[in-house]
C-alpha cells in the first residue's frame, strides 16, 4: 500500500509541471510594451513601476535584443498574453502588422501630437504614433576641425564654407593627405559593414538618393525605384571609404564599436550617425569623449545642386501600435498608460532627460541633448529637413542586397554594378514580394 | 513487485515522457506541416493557400544554390571529421604518453557553443585575412574553408571519443590472430580494425552527416552567408546554407513566411532521406562480433 502512494505520488509530480501553464489568469487590466530600442530598456522598466506602483495597473516592459524585434513580435503576438503595446517602423511595418493595429482615432494621446505628420495613417484609421524624433547627418568634432582650418594646407577655412559635396569632400581628401599633421587617423570614421554598423550606410545614407528621386517626381513612396540619384551615393560611398581611418578592404568586419571608438578618442574628424549616440560619445568617466560644445552636424551633401540649403535627417522610425486583438479592458489600459506617459511630470521627464528623446507631444519637455539643439539650430535657420524616406524600402532583403553589394565594391571585389541592380532590380522584386 | 504489478504502472512512467514529446515534437511537426500549406504571420492566424508557397520554392534560386553549397560541404566536412578523428583516436589507443591529456584537450570544443565559435573563428580568419587586404566575408572560397574548419574544430574531438571506445572494444585476440596470421599493420587496419568498428563508423558519419547538413549558428555567426552576387535583381548569398536561407526567407519578408515554413519541410524529408540512406549504407557493412 505504502509503495503504491509512492508510486502514485511520484507519477503526480511528474505530471505536474503539464498543469502549472494552465493555472495562470489574469483578471486585472494590464499592460505590456514590448519595446523596440534596447538603449533605453532600463529607462522605460523604471517609468513602468513608477505607473505600476501609483495606479496599480501591472505594466510588463520587454526589449528584443537590437535586430530581432519582428521576431520577438511574431512569437510573442502568437502568445494568449501578447503584447498590448509594440511598435512598427513605419509604412513598410505598418502593411505587415496593421490587422493587429487598433484605430487611435479619438483618443486623448492621439490629440496630444504637435502634428498630425507624426502618426501613421492607413485611410480614415490613425494606427500609429511616432513618440521620438531623430536627426542624423555627419557629426564632427569642432576642435579637430578647427585644427584643419588654422593649418596652412587647408583650402576651406570655416565650417559655414562646408555646405556642399565639392566642399565636404576637399576638406575630406585635404584631411586625409595630411592626417598625421592633425594626429588622426583619417578625416572618416570606419565604415564598417558589420551587422551592427552597416544600417548607416545600407538604409541611412542610402535615404539619400531615394529622398531626392521622390523629390524630383513628386511621390512619397513607388514600386519601382530608378536611381537617378546612384551616381552621387557613389560619389559619397567612395568619400567615405577612401577617406577613412581604415583601409577599404577591412570594413567588412568592422563594428559601430569601431567607429564609435575612434571618434570618441579623437582618430577621426567625421562620424556619420544620429542624435541618439550622443550619449556614448560624450566625455565619459575615464576622461575620453568630446565635450558638449566640440559636438558638430553637417547634412549628408551628395552633389545635388541646390543642396546649400539642405538641412539634416529628420523623421522617425519608431511608432507606437496598440494590439487591436488584446482585450478592451488592456486597450483602454494601454491608451491610459500612453496618455500619462507624455502628459504626466514623471512622463515627460523620463522621455526627454533619461531617454533623451525629442517628442511631438505637446507637453514635451526639450531633451538634454546638445546634437538635438544642433538638429533643431538647422530647422530654425530655414534650411529643408530630409524626410526618412527609408522607411518605404521595401523589405530588410533589400537592405541586406545593397549591404552586401557596398561592402564588395568597398573592398574591391565587386563593382558599382552590383549595388545599382541591388537598389534597383532589387527594390522591384523585393516591392512585388511584399505586395502581392 | 512481479512483472504484472509493473506493467500495470506503464502508463504512469510513460505518459509524462509521451505528453511531452507530442506538446514539443509531434503537435508542432504536424502543425508545421499544415503551415507551410499556409499563408501567415503569426501562426495562429494562417490562410489556407494550397502549393503555392511550394511552387515558388523550387523557383527560389538562393534556395537551389544553398541546397548545392550545403550539400559540397556536407560531403567535405563529413570526410575531413571522419578522417582525422580516426587517426587520432588510432593514435591515442596506441598506447603513447599523455593521451587521456590529448583526449580531454581535443573534446574541449565541443563544449562551447556554435555562435561563440563562429566568432572567435571569425576573428582568427580575419586577423589572418587581413594582411592579405581580404576577409572572411568578402570571399565564398574562403568562406566555405573557414566554415570546413571551424566545423572539423568543434567535432572531431567528439568523434574521437566514439571511436577510441569503438577500438578499445576490439577483443585483442582477433589482433594476435592477424599476427599468428603474418598480417601487415595495413591488412590488420583493413580487415580486422575496420570492419569491426563499422558501429562506431556508423554512428559517426550519422552525426557528422545531419549536424553538417543542418549547420546553423556557426554559419550565421562566422559569415552570415556573406558574400551575396546579383542574380537579376535577387541576391544570393554565397554561404548562406540551407537552415540560414530558410530563417532569412521566414524573418526578412513577411510576406514570405509560409515559404520559409514550405522550405523547412522540404529541407526535413532531405535530411531524412540523407540519413536513412546513410544509416543503410553503412549498417549493411557492420559484422556480428
Amino acid at each position: 500500500m505504502l509503495k503504491k502512494i509512492l508510486v502514485l505520488s511520484l507519477a503526480a509530480l511528474m505530471l505536474l509541471p503539464l498543469f502549472t501553464a494552465c493555472g495562470k489568469k489574469a483578471d486585472t487590466p494590464s499592460v505590456y510594451y514590448l519595446n523596440f530600442k534596447p538603449e533605453q530598456d532600463t529607462q522605460w522598466k523604471a517609468l513602468a513601476k513608477v505607473y505600476s506602483d501609483k495606479t496599480g495597473v501591472p505594466v510588463t516592459v520587454v526589449t528584443a535584443a537590437a535586430g530581432n524585434y519582428e521576431q520577438t513580435l511574431t512569437s510573442e503576438m502568437d502568445k494568449k498574453d501578447a503584447p498590448t503595446l509594440f511598435q512598427v517602423n513605419g509604412p513598410v511595418g505598418l502593411a505587415n502588422w496593421k490587422d493587429y493595429c487598433y484605430d487611435f482615432s479619438g483618443s486623448k494621446v492621439l490629440n496630444e501630437l504637435t502634428s498630425p505628420d507624426f502618426a501613421l495613417t492607413d485611410g480614415e484609421k490613425t494606427l500609429g504614433i511616432a513618440y521620438v524624433l531623430e536627426t542624423y547627418g555627419i557629426i564632427y568634432n569642432e576642435t579637430l576641425l578647427n585644427k584643419y582650418f588654422n593649418s596652412d594646407f587647408s583650402t576651406v577655412k570655416s565650417v559655414e564654407e562646408i555646405n556642399n559635396f565639392e566642399a565636404l569632400n576637399t576638406v575630406a581628401t585635404e584631411i586625409q593627405a595630411n592626417k598625421g599633421a592633425l594626429g588622426v587617423d583619417g578625416a572618416f570614421t570606419s565604415a564598417g559593414m558589420d551587422t551592427t554598423s552597416d544600417w548607416r550606410f545600407k538604409t541611412h545614407l542610402a535615404n539619400m538618393p531615394i529622398y531626392y528621386e521622390y523629390k524630383a517626381k513628386n511621390i512619397t513612396s513607388t514600386d519601382e525605384i530608378e536611381g537617378m540619384y546612384l551616381e552621387n551615393y557613389k560619389k559619397v560611398w567612395d568619400m567615405y571609404i577612401n577617406n577613412s581611418t581604415v583601409s577599404p578592404t577591412s570594413l567588412a568586419s568592422r563594428s559601430v564599436a569601431d567607429a564609435e571608438s575612434e571618434f570618441k578618442r579623437g582618430r577621426a574628424v567625421f562620424y556619420q550617425n544620429g542624435t541618439w549616440v550622443y550619449d556614448s560619445l560624450k566625455k565619459d568617466a575615464s576622461g575620453e569623449g568630446l565635450e558638449d560644445s566640440e559636438f558638430g552636424v553637417l547634412p549628408i551633401y551628395i552633389g545635388v545642386s541646390g543642396e546649400e540649403e539642405q538641412g539634416l535627417c529628420t523623421g522617425s522610425e519608431n511608432y507606437w501600435c496598440v494590439n487591436a486583438k488584446a482585450s478592451e479592458a488592456d486597450i483602454l489600459a494601454t491608451l491610459d498608460f500612453l496618455y500619462w506617459v507624455v502628459t504626466s511630470e514623471e512622463g515627460t521627464a523620463a522621455l526627454a532627460y533619461e531617454m533623451g528623446f525629442v517628442s511631438p507631444f505637446k507637453s514635451a519637455k526639450p531633451a538634454a541633448n546638445p546634437l538635438v539643439d544642433i538638429a533643431n539650430g538647422y530647422i530654425m535657420s530655414g534650411k529643408t529637413p530630409v524626410s526618412w524616406n527609408f522607411a518605404t524600402i521595401p523589405s530588410e532583403n533589400w537592405k541586406n542586397g545593397v549591404g552586401t553589394a557596398l561592402t564588395q565594391y568597398a573592398a574591391g571585389k565587386g563593382d558599382w554594378k552590383s549595388v545599382e541592380s541591388a537598389f534597383v532590380d532589387g527594390w522591384k522584386k523585393e516591392y512585388a514580394a511584399a505586395n502581392k | 513487485m512481479n512483472k504484472r504489478q509493473l506493467s500495470k504502472y506503464f502508463p504512469v512512467f510513460v505518459l509524462p515522457a509521451f505528453a511531452a514529446f507530442c506538446i514539443g515534437f509531434v503537435y508542432p511537426f504536424f502543425r508545421g506541416i499544415y503551415l507551410s500549406f499556409c499563408a501567415f504571420r503569426t501562426t495562429s492566424d494562417a490562410k489556407w493557400v494550397g502549393l503555392s508557397n511550394y511552387a515558388q520554392v523550387f523557383r527560389d534560386g538562393g534556395f537551389l544554390y544553398s541546397f548545392v553549397f550545403t550539400a559540397l560541404f556536407t560531403l567535405v566536412s563529413v570526410l575531413a571529421i571522419n578522417l582525422i578523428a580516426f587517426t587520432v583516436a588510432h593514435i591515442l589507443t596506441s598506447g603513447i604518453r599523455g593521451a587521456n591529456v590529448f583526449r580531454t584537450v581535443f573534446f574541449m570544443p565541443n563544449l562551447i557553443g556554435g555562435v561563440i565559435l563562429g566568432y572567435i573563428w571569425q576573428v582568427i580568419f580575419d586577423g589572418i585575412l587581413q594582411n592579405y587586404g581580404t576577409n572572411i566575408k568578402l570571399d565564398s572560397r574562403l568562406g566555405f574553408a573557414g566554415l570546413v574548419i571551424l566545423l572539423c574544430w568543434q567535432q572531431i574531438g567528439y568523434m574521437m571519443i566514439i571511436y577510441i571506445s569503438g577500438l578499445n572494444s576490439i577483443p585483442d585476440h582477433l589482433y594476435e590472430a592477424a599476427k599468428v596470421d603474418g598480417a601487415t599493420k595495413w591488412q590488420t587496419l583493413r580487415s580486422v580494425t575496420l570492419p569491426m568498428m563499422m558501429p562506431s563508423i556508423t554512428i559517426c558519419t550519422f552525426l557528422t552527416l545531419t549536424n553538417s547538413f543542418k549547420l546553423f549558428d556557426q554559419n550565421l555567426a562566422l559569415t552570415a552567408g556573406e558574400p551575396g552576387v546579383q542574380v537579376a535583381g535577387e541576391t544570393v548569398y554565397q554561404t548562406e546554407m540551407l537552415a540560414l536561407n530558410i530563417y532569412n526567407t521566414f524573418y526578412q519578408n513577411m510576406n514570405t513566411r509560409g515559404v520559409g515554413q514550405a522550405k523547412a519541410v522540404v529541407f526535413f524529408l532531405i535530411v531524412a532521406a540523407v540519413g536513412l540512406v546513410q544509416l543503410y549504407l553503412t549498417r549493411s557493412k557492420e559484422v556480428e562480433q
